[in-house]
């Protein structure tokens, strides 16, 4: 542990310039880019009256995106939990051939158009795909199915556990675990009780942020997913069905509960990487 | 990231665990790495090539798919340099200066990355659309910004605006700014200390933060399909020209038009990981 002199700082004068033409340029950005925008969304969606509002996004159809939505982006973050903590794991405990390149490729699907990934895995999981045929004699069905929202959500969010989790694990130090060894527990035990409780910060963070973008996800869904009203539809879709109709309204109380949504989650990951930065400087 | 103290490094694997387990685990994160990572990949270039290279060159040159590319370009034209002019902004105002509030800025920074790209689609119809504010008065002078190039712009900015900030931030903020103010006590002035000490110090995190939001801004698919009106030979982004050309049935042209995009990707994620190791080694070599 390292302790710090409660040094007398002078204070601190504005040795450097710029603040006032940064500072200015950047309050200026946020509130005509992001927060004007924001605004015009929200009055929008209040010049319904509170039952209006209510009615729409609680609408059989609005109901059944939400389902939809969720559901499948909570099994994608699982997926997602499990791929990304076994390739943090091999990334920085195991010295192979191909490892840099595997960190690398990781990221592919941040780097890949979202149209790219939802156009190549539909035809990746169609009957006459490369995946598709092989699941078609076994009766699964993805594409064009819920499943198909599920693997697209996973694919376009899957570096987020990996890289959350990665630098914990890259921290922890070895002594933790020679000594759970050297007292006696066997790797899953000390995997289990040691290892994992140290990473269960990062990986919720990482697990947050795969389903909000998972929420968020509409470019790869829709080539994959049906789009069936109720069985395959998600609330971005309906947001898109809405404006097509130039049911501007409807369109924005809907976005209002997704944008909802979206901010509350904000708020959960910015607490929970708190707790994780926390975890990384006490270590 | 290019997180400074994120150096790649591995563990010495347990000594009591078997060989086998380390090998059967990279062994399974391999394959479920080319199978879910990789085969979206491939197939993208098989599909494109499924029916010969003329007919992949045809569908390139088609005069829309030309039109599309065009106005990909520019739009990331736009959109990073000024939001690489934003992000510096950002990140010299949070991390060289103390002020109230700055917490607040940092979150509503982050905003654009958690809000889902259709619902900041129509976050800006409703402000510059028929029924928007800025759209009426707008309208007065006959400008219309929405199913629009400008449109597409718009979004396009909205969307990726913090990545650079947020590559530069912490980097700024790890370095500290005992060079800029040693420069300044040497006397020189405010631009020359940008230009001589911090640019040169943090380049590298700054065309990682520019390479990132180079390719968000040319994929974005989900904003731009509300604001862009999708019409053909005129407002279709690359992205939007996929789907439009999957909708017609023909695969092997949308496939061709996505295999740009592919390539892109391969263009980013090498460019990145150069940016990111060279960010480290001269970060290394300051501190």
């Amino acid at each position: 542990m390292s302790v710090s002199l409660p040094l007398i700082r002078p204070r601190a004068k504005r040795v450097l310039p710029g603040f006032g033409l940064t500072l200015g340029t950047t309050l200026l950005f946020v509130a005509l880019v992001m927060l004007l925008p924001l605004a015009a969304l929200l009055a929008q969606a209040s010049s319904l009256d509170g039952p209006a509002f209510w009615a729409i996004v609680t609408s059989e159809r609005a109901l059944a995106t939400y389902r939809v939505t969720l559901s499948a982006a909570l099994v994608a973050s699982l997926f997602n939990c499990f791929f990304g903590l076994l390739l943090a794991w091999v990334l920085t405990r195991y010295d192979f051939f191909g490892r840099t390149v595997l960190d690398s490729v990781v990221d592919m699907p941040f780097a890949l158009p979202t149209a790219v990934a939802g156009l190549s895995l539909a035809t990746l999981f169609s009957h006459n795909g490369w995946i598709g045929q092989w699941l078609a004699p076994l009766g699964i069905e993805v594409a064009y199915t819920w499943w198909g929202i599920v693997v697209a959500m996973a694919f376009t969010s899957a570096p987020f556990v990996v890289r959350s989790v990665q630098p914990v694990l890259e921290d922890l130090e070895p002594e933790l675990e020679e000594a759970a060894m050297s007292l006696g527990a066997g790797p899953v035990n000390t995997f289990l009780r040691v290892i994992f409780p140290l990473l269960l910060p990062a990986l919720m963070a990482g697990f947050a942020l795969s389903f909000a973008r998972s929420l968020g996800e509409f470019g790869a869904i829709i080539f994959i997913a049906g789009n069936i009203p109720y069985e395959t539809e998600i609330s971005a879709l309906l947001i898109m069905i809405r404006l097509e109709e130039y049911d501007y309204a409807a369109a924005s109380a809907i976005a209002v509960v997704v944008l909802g949504a979206a901010l509350a989650l904000l708020l959960t990951i910015n607490l929970l990487q708190a707790r994780s930065l926390r975890y990384l400087q006490r270590g | 990231m290019a997180l400074p103290d994120q150096a790649p490094q591995t563990h010495a694997p347990p000594r009591h665990a078997s060989p086998w387990v380390g090998r059967l685990l990279i062994a399974l994160a391999l394959a479920l790495t080319v199978l879910v990572v990789l085969l979206p990949f491939a197939a993208v270039f098989a599909q494109a090539f499924s029916r010969g290279w003329t007919v992949y060159a045809e569908n390139l040159l088609h005069p829309d798919t030309l039109h599309a590319i065009r106005l990909t370009l520019i739009a990331a034209a736009i959109a990073v340099p000024v939001n690489t002019l934003f992000g510096v902004a950002a990140a010299w105002a949070i991390t060289r200066f103390r002020f109230p509030g700055k917490r607040v800025l940092q979150t509503f920074i982050d905003i654009p990355f958690s809000i889902s790209p259709v619902v900041a689609g129509v976050m800006y119809l409703m402000l510059y659309g028929g029924q928007g504010w800025a759209g009426q008065w707008l309208g007065q002078y006959d400008i219309q910004l929405m199913f629009s190039v400008a449109g597409v712009v718009m979004v396009t900015i909205f969307v990726t605006s913090p990545f650079v900030a947020r590559e530069l931030i912490p980097y700024m903020q790890a370095q500290g700014s005992e060079e800029e103010e040693a420069a300044r006590v040497l006397g020189a002035s405010g631009w020359q200390t940008f230009w001589h000490v911090t640019l040169p110090n943090i380049k590298w995190a700054l065309i990682y933060g520019v390479i990132l939001c180079n390719a968000r801004a040319m994929g974005e698919f989900g904003a731009v399909a509300v604001v862009s009106g999708n019409i053909r030979g005129e407002t279709n982004t690359l992205p939007l020209h996929i789907e439009l050309l999957y909708q017609d049935y023909n695969a092997t042209g949308a496939f061709a038009a996505a295999s740009l995009l592919a390539l892109l990707a391969v263009v980013t994620l090498v460019l990145k990981t150069v940016a990111e190791w060279r960010a480290r080694r001269a970060f290394a070599r300051g501190g």
